[in-house]
């Protein structure tokens, strides 16, 4: 036990005495969650709409109309040209082009219907999709209007049948984003440090040599490691805090399940993260390595944890691989406790799946690692 | 120049000789590109939906038969009282739950009229309104069906062409962001790490004694990882093709010179970073943490940028992979000319010059 405490204090001076570490282990996680947290958003509230009138008539420019009243649409552009407007879109000026050609009124009168043209640059297929459904959605109400106007007596208004949708958002009504991504951005950082620290700490002793020098006193291996993980496993948890108050004072994040519960989890999730630093720092014999090695890691597990894209649209293998990836449990168990205030028995589950995955990580790296250089 | 040569060189056998990194170095980005180019996707399949229906009648039989029929969303449970709602969510897999009033078929018939109500589970607000756009759109489509015998008079009939994707592929979104993040990456940590590491072994004395200009120690560094770089951004390209299906509508001959411009950026970037920092693993944090997550976040590889707040859209300009993005979706995906990507090109090109000569004034020719 002294032994420990003896290698404790030794790497805790070490920590604190170099001045360039601390503020990249403390500050720039916390300048980090405050400015990305806004970035991760989906809602689509401009989309940029090239308008080409061709006809200039009373109806069209009524239907153009519609597109400026809505909320999701930006009317940036207009021409005559359809040239032009390909070309602005060719240069991401524009999101989507609606052709409404010569004639159209006249058309629409005398033949009943008349063609619009809608091109969409659909390479986020996502918010192709939606620009399309939000522009048949104007279009629809315009229809409705049009008839109501103009039909007058001339078509008798049949009966329509009508399903009301109704919906609600539960546990974010105003669907605030940032409660979703404090909460996982919190994750990423916790383990980025955890995993970076653990990883380099052994394999700079290994490149300066100093690692000799500890394999030659009789501490034992248990002792090493132990004091080497000890204090990397507190900082992260410090992280955690710090971030998890900035989270609340900062952006009101709701904690509606226990403090302790969470900060249990993330006791064991750690034991995973320090325990693959610990192997990889085994299995590395330099800086460079270990850095593309967790590099790796860390994108592989950030992206597969749901935490961007949804977890659901990954396709079926994708989604068995990623029971392999630490991060989409504490993320799932983060965000049920903090925004759904589960309790032990909804999350037991994940509590026991990353238990014997820290058991099994943290042993093979335990047994791996060798007291020789 | 002899001397140059020579210093390349040697930088070259330096990396060569390491196989192990050399392994990661070309081995990772396939790996990469491959995970990545299948997983990240936006778009919604085989979401989990619970209904609960107090009506069980036949129209709304034929409703949940369209939904379920979707490929969108699969029926996990029926419920049968509201009770039990929060009690499905908690457990976390259901992401709706889909509610038909009772009486529901009578109701349409009598009164032209009846209630659905939809319940998303919001604690991921980016797929839930998805999810709730596109059961909104079923169900009106549907509606659509059941007043189809009507003929409805003044029809505007819009014809609707999706432009470069017409299959609406999430690949081709994600491939050309992803090739942007791995150049960036792997590029700016491979040299961040290797001046640094000529300081941390002492071996930074015997280069500055040498008759090397600090100029050319650091195009010495930066040359090897071009190549290798590029290696890496062809065999980037190649996978796109052959495995994804993604094309290269334009020139290709422009698409590997932007790329080389990009990589030189990074590199420079890295250069940039190693001056700034002591120790390898400074310069590993450093690179990791202001680079990893705003590359990803802010460059528009999943989240739209216009779509941010104005304070991270103006942060954005200074993030480079935002400009090869834009770059390389319009050189493959709308196969444009040089003429209209000029401007961005002309950003790359402005930012690694800036980083090569900050390095260059920031190289200390003493040791402290």
């Amino acid at each position: 036990m002294r032994t420990i405490a003896f290698i404790l204090y030794k790497e805790f001076l070490q920590i604190f005495r170099n001045r360039t570490m601390l503020p990249i282990i403390f500050v720039v996680p916390v300048v980090q969650l405050i400015i990305l947290v806004h970035a991760a958003t989906m809602e689509m509230k401009h989309i940029e709409l090239y308008v080409v009138d061709n006809d200039l008539s009373e109806t069209s420019r009524k239907f153009v109309s519609g597109f400026s009243g809505s909320p999701f649409f930006i009317l940036k552009n207009a021409g005559f040209s359809m040239e032009e407007a390909r070309s602005a879109m060719l240069e991401n000026e524009t999101d989507a082009i609606l052709h409404i050609p010569a004639g159209f009124e006249k058309k629409l009168y005398t033949l009943n219907n008349a063609d619009i043209q809608i091109l969409i640059d659909a390479i986020n297929g996502m918010k192709a999709g939606l620009t399309g459904a939000y522009i048949s959605a104007v279009l629809s109400r315009f229809n409705k209007e049009l008839l109501t106007e103009k039909g007058g007596t001339r078509y008798i208004s049949l009966p329509v049948k009508n399903v009301m949708v109704d919906y609600s958002y539960w546990y974010n009504p105003q669907l605030n984003h940032k409660f979703y991504m404090v909460p996982g951005i919190l994750v990423i950082l916790v383990s980025m440090i955890g995993l970076f620290l653990t990883a380099l700490n052994i394999v700079r002793e290994k490149e300066s040599g100093t690692i000799e020098q500890i394999n030659v006193t009789p501490i034992r291996k248990f002792h090493l490691l132990a004091g080497k993980l000890i204090p990397f496993w507190i900082i992260a948890l410090m992280d955690l805090g710090i971030g998890l108050a900035l989270g609340k004072i900062i952006f009101h994040i709701p904690i509606e399940g226990s403090i302790l519960l969470l900060f249990s989890f993330a006791g064991i999730f750690l034991m995973v993260i320090l325990g693959m630093g610990l192997l990889i720092s085994t299995m590395a014999g330099t800086q460079q390595q270990v850095m593309f090695i967790v590099f790796f890691f860390m994108i592989t597990f950030i992206l597969t944890s749901g935490i961007f894209t949804p977890e659901e649209s990954m396709p079926y293998w994708t989604q068995k691989v990623t029971l392999l990836n630490p991060f989409s449990y504490f993320m799932r168990v983060i965000r049920m406790i903090l925004l759904k205030g589960s309790g032990f028995k909804e999350v037991y589950k994940e509590f026991a799946a990353i238990f014997v995955y820290g058991i099994l990580v943290l042993g093979l790296a335990v047994w791996r690692y060798r007291k020789v250089a | 120049m002899k001397y140059f040569l020579g210093f390349v060189k040697k930088e070259f056998l330096h990396i060569i000789r390491d196989y192990r990194t050399l392994m990661l170095l070309f081995g990772l980005p396939v790996v990469m590109i491959l995970v990545f180019g299948y997983v990240i996707r936006n778009d919604i399949i085989d979401v989990n939906v619970a209904i609960l229906d107090h009506s069980k009648d036949e129209v709304t039989m034929e409703i949940t038969n369209k939904i379920l029929s979707s490929d969108f969303f699969i029926l996990r449970e029926n419920i049968d009282k509201s009770a039990d709602i929060d009690k499905i969510f908690r457990t976390g897999k259901i992401k709706e739950v889909i509610i038909f009033e009772a009486g529901f078929a009578g109701k349409l018939e009598k009164y032209g009229s009846a209630g659905i109500q939809l319940i998303a589970d919001a604690s991921d607000p980016n797929s839930a309104s998805l999810v709730i756009n596109y059961t909104q759109a079923i169900i009106a489509d549907y509606v659509k069906g059941i007043n189809m015998q009507m003929s409805r008079p003044l029809q505007i009939i819009p014809m609707v062409r999706m432009m470069y994707n017409p299959e609406l592929k999430s690949a081709f979104m994600f491939v050309p962001g992803t090739m942007a993040i791995i150049l960036m990456l792997v590029s700016a940590m491979m040299t961040s790490i290797s001046i640094v590491r000529e300081k941390e072994f002492g071996t930074m004395e015997t280069l500055l004694v040498s008759p090397l200009k600090p100029i050319h120690i650091i195009l010495g560094k930066v040359t090897p990882y071009v190549l290798l770089s590029f290696v890496n951004a062809v065999t980037i390209i190649l996978m796109g093709y052959f495995v994804f299906g993604l094309p290269v509508r334009g020139s290709v001959i422009l698409l590997l010179a932007e790329s080389i411009l990009f990589i030189t950026l990074a590199l420079s970037l890295g250069i940039l970073i190693s001056t700034f920092s002591r120790s390898q693993q400074v310069a590993m944090f450093i690179s990791a943490f202001t680079l990893m997550l705003p590359t990803i976040l802010l460059s528009g590889f999943i989240f739209p940028i216009e779509n941010m707040p104005a304070i991270l859209q103006w942060i954005s300009y200074i993030v480079p992979p935002r400009y090869f993005i834009v770059i390389i979706r319009n050189i493959m995906l709308k196969g444009t000319d040089f003429m209209h990507i000029w401007k961005e090109t002309a950003v790359i090109f402005g930012m690694a010059s800036f980083f090569i000569v900050v390095s260059a004034v920031k190289f200390k020719t003493r040791l402290e």
